[in-house]
């Protein structure tokens, strides 16, 4: 599980409109191969629940960060995550926030809810696949990472 | 006079290890199925996670107790007394029901392990309380969080059982265990499937600006862009009654008791529970934490007892609607 305790504090920031305004324009594809590529790692590693990605089979999915424009379409098909070339048309399933939130959820800062309740995450779609890939999410546990050791050593010899 | 344990949610083993580990006494949970409150989509344990979490928290002294508290069905009465078999099995420290045929198949097949009276019971006088302890032999209740700190006070002193009450976590009607508001909308609620406003009902829809929210096609609330949002359920929905819309029935708050621990330990409550197993480990690990060092320093010294701002601040930051209350606990009229 990740020690949130032992991961620098992230603020709530947000990144200036012109990042995004640039960000919208540039292609897209990259963001949704490299984030099918992380989630196809986390698979490899075995912290996805077999159970609840039988059930994500054929969804499609859209993670939208907003203050850096970045969209990535994405699905889950035949035992590995896919990037989708064709965004046309509604995803089962989008989530939209500022790159701060995402931060803050993946190192266990923040609680999802909270993020939905006070406005900052956005959840569309198909509610109970929301609702199950969130709790995919609360109930993965990481194995242990330092992020001592992940420090450069210039910067822990400092 | 006894330190009330901390009774904290899990809905996976994340969350259980994240309470254990901040200081929690007790961690509760249920199984992935319909004999508990919370069965939402990929939440609760199987049995794997679940001995795997019984022992993480009994090898650091905490205890499990096994929520199996919505009403059996017609037909289906195994689904629950096969709930208690596995809790048993497993080594659960107590199992929490409300359905009086799956306590009196609990206390007749498995007496050894204890049993407490959960808050869907619905009992909120001593002598239903005591009842229980007579038929069912129930340890523990968990009062509905309809009364006023004076009424908790006076079950305490008419009761032998021990008295469990809410501490944190959201608040609704509070009509536990014979509210069918949910069903209203969708022919589903917590008594019958495990949930209140099942997820597939729900529809959030954003527009330019404002959020709708529905269930099973029915308006319930419409966010403008910088209010809080809340649970989807219908009894904290905005409606319009005689020309005016607002919320109708409850505001989206949760309870925060806080400021009352040096009472509650006075009045003898045996156990402080936190609502939210549909919630996440950060959650789990933020409520947990702030409990823990606010519940010893109210023990300590509870005439110097006073709310630290960075307890208040972290706990109100994840209340539902950003809002919290005190709830019934102080309520001048009865």
């Amino acid at each position: 599980m990740i020690d949130s305790s032992r991961i620098p504090k992230i603020p709530s920031f947000s990144l200036p409109a012109l990042i995004a305004r640039i960000g919208t324009r540039l292609p897209q594809f990259p963001h949704s191969v490299n984030l099918a590529l992380a989630l196809n790692a986390a698979k490899r590693l075995g912290v996805l629940p077999e159970e609840t990605l039988e059930q994500i089979e054929d969804k499609r999915f859209r993670v939208t960060v907003l203050d850096t424009g970045m969209v990535a379409d994405f699905t889950y098909r035949g035992g590995a995550f896919r990037p989708l070339w064709n965004t046309a048309g509604m995803p089962d399933l989008q989530f939209a926030a500022p790159l701060a939130a995402y931060l803050q959820m993946v190192s266990r800062q923040e609680d999802p809810d909270t993020l939905f309740f006070n406005r900052t995450l956005s959840i569309e779609g198909d509610t109970e696949l929301g609702l199950r890939v969130k709790n995919m999410l609360d109930a993965l546990e990481w194995p242990q990472l330092s992020w001592q050791g992940l420090r450069p050593t210039f910067l822990a010899k400092g | 006079m006894a330190k009330p344990q901390l009774v904290c949610p899990a809905g996976s083993l994340a969350a259980l290890k994240a309470a254990v580990d901040n200081g929690a006494d007790d961690v509760y949970l249920g199984f992935r199925n319909d004999t508990n409150a919370r069965n939402f989509a990929g939440l609760n344990f199987d049995d794997k996670s679940l001995a795997e979490g019984v022992r993480y928290a009994h090898q650091r002294g905490r205890k499990v107790l096994a929520a199996i508290n919505t009403y059996a069905q017609a037909g289906r009465f195994a689904d629950w007394t096969r709930s208690v078999d596995r809790a048993s099995a497993l080594g659960i420290d107590a199992v929490i029901i409300a359905d009086p045929a799956v306590l009196d198949y609990a206390a007749q097949t498995h007496p050894g392990l204890r049993r407490h009276l959960s808050v869907q019971a619905s009992a909120t006088s001593y002598e239903a309380i005591n009842f229980c302890r007579e038929k069912f032999g129930i340890q523990r209740a968990v009062l509905p969080r309809v009364l006023t700190l004076a009424q908790v006070e006076n079950v305490i002193r008419n009761t032998e059982v021990e008295i469990e009450v809410f501490g944190f976590g959201s608040l609704c009607v509070m009509n536990e265990g014979r509210c069918w508001l949910s069903s209203y909308a969708t022919g589903e609620s917590p008594n019958t499937v495990g949930a209140c406003s099942p997820a597939k009902f729900v529809q959030w829809e954003k527009k330019p600006t404002e959020m709708d929210v529905r269930l099973n096609g029915i308006l319930i609330d419409r966010y403008g862009n910088d209010e809080n949002a809340g649970y989807p359920t219908i009894c904290k929905g905005r409606f319009e009654v005689a020309g005016e819309t607002y919320y109708a029935m409850e505001e989206p708050a949760s309870l925060n008791v806080l400021e009352m621990l040096p009472e509650i330990i006075r009045i003898g409550v045996a156990a402080i529970k936190v609502e939210g197993r549909q919630r996440s480990p950060t959650y789990v690990a933020q409520v947990t934490r702030n409990l823990r060092q606010a519940l010893d320093a109210a023990f300590a010294a509870p005439e110097k007892f006073s709310v630290k701002p960075a307890w208040a601040a972290e706990l109100g930051k994840v209340a539902e609607g950003s809002q919290i209350t005190l709830g019934a606990y102080n309520r001048p009229w009865r």
